[in-house]
C-alpha cells in the first residue's frame, strides 16, 4: 500500500514495524522493569555507563537488535539500505548522536517510544527538541547545497 | 539467565521491528526530517505503532506492583527539565538529522550493511566516550 502524494513512504510497514518495537519495549517493561532505551543500553553494554541495566541484560538486548533484523531479511529479502555518499556525515552525525543522546539521557526509543507513551515532561520536552533540531539540521544542508 | 534470555528476545523483536519499518534505511530517516524536500511520512507510523502498544503497557504497568521477571520497576523520573537534557537532545538531533541515524538503527544496521554503518558506530561510541571522560 502507498500513501496518496507520497510515493515513497511505506505506512503499513512502518505501522507494522512500529507495532513489534512496542512489543519489544513492552516486554523490557512489563518484564524486566526497564526502559528500552537504546542508547543507554549500548552505553551500558560497552561499559561506558555506571549505571543503568545489569550488564547482561544491556549485552544481550544490544546483540539482539542486529540479530533480528538479520532474521527480518530472510524473512522479507534484502533491507534497503542508503548511505551518504561520503563518509563525513557517518562521522559527525555519529560523534554528536553518541555524545546528545548520552547528555541528554536518551534516543528516539529511550525518550520518544517509552517516554512520551508515558507523557514524561523530560521525555516530551527531549523529543520535541531533539525533532526540532533534527528538522532544523536538514534544512540547514538543503539550504547549503549539501542535500 | 531467564532475564538475559528475555532482554534477547526482545532486542531481536526490535531489530526485526527496525528492518521491517524502513527504519534502517538512513535516507528514509533523513527524508522525514526533510520538510524541503520529498517529505517522507513513514517514520511518524513507525512512532504511532510503538505508541500505541506502549501507552496500553505503561496503563498495565501502574496496576503491577513489580514486573513479571525482575524484583522491582527500575524506572527513570519523569521530571526535571534541566540544560543537560535539552542540549543533549538538541545535539542528537543535529547528529541524527546529519546521519540519518539513531542508536538503534545503526547498531541493526551492523547485520545489514556492516561497512557502511561501521564509521557512524565507530563515532558514536567515540562521542560516548568523550561525554564518560568530560563528566564526572
Amino acid at each position: 500500500m502507498t500513501l496518496p502524494g507520497f510515493s515513497d513512504a511505506m505506512p503499513l510497514h512502518g505501522l507494522a514495524g512500529g507495532l513489534l518495537i512496542g512489543l519489544s519495549a513492552a516486554m523490557m517493561l512489563l518484564m524486566l522493569g526497564r526502559i528500552a532505551g537504546v542508547s543507554g543500553l549500548a552505553a551500558r553494554a560497552i561499559g561506558l555507563s555506571a549505571g543503568g541495566a545489569p550488564r547482561d541484560i544491556a549485552m544481550a538486548f544490544i546483540l539482539g537488535l542486529p540479530l533480528g533484523a538479520l532474521l527480518m531479511s530472510l524473512v522479507t529479502g534484502p533491507v534497503v539500505t542508503r548511505f551518504p555518499p561520503t563518509i563525513w556525515p557517518l562521522l559527525i552525525g555519529g560523534l554528536l548522536v553518541g555524545y546528545g543522546t548520552r547528555l541528554g539521557s536518551g534516543c528516539t526509543s529511550g525518550h520518544g517510544v517509552c517516554g512520551m507513551s508515558r507523557l514524561s515532561p523530560r521525555s516530551l520536552t527531549a523529543t520535541a527538541l531533539f525533532m526540532a533540531s533534527g528538522v532544523g539540521t536538514v534544512a540547514l544542508l538543503r539550504a547549503g547545497g549539501l542535500l | 539467565m531467564k532475564q538475559t534470555a528475555i532482554a534477547l528476545a526482545a532486542g531481536m523483536i526490535f531489530g526485526a521491528g527496525l528492518a521491517l519499518s524502513g527504519m534502517a534505511d538512513p535516507q528514509r530517516v533523513q527524508a522525514f526530517l526533510d520538510l524541503g524536500g520529498a517529505w517522507d511520512p513513514t517514520l511518524a507510523f513507525v512512532m504511532g505503532g510503538a505508541m500505541l502498544v506502549m501507552v496500553v503497557a505503561w496503563a498495565i504497568q501502574r496496576r503491577m506492583t513489580a514486573p513479571a521477571a525482575a524484583y522491582r520497576f527500575e524506572l527513570p523520573g519523569t521530571t526535571g527539565i534541566d540544560r543537560k537534557l535539552a542540549l543533549g537532545a538538541l545535539i542528537f538531533g543535529a547528529g541524527w538529522g546529519i546521519g540519518g541515524l539513531c542508536p538503534g538503527p545503526a547498531i541493526a544496521d551492523l547485520a545489514i550493511a556492516p561497512l557502511q554503518v561501521a564509521p557512524f558506530i565507530a563515532a558514536m561510541l567515540a562521542g560516548m566516550a568523550l561525554h564518560r571522560l568530560t563528566t564526572r
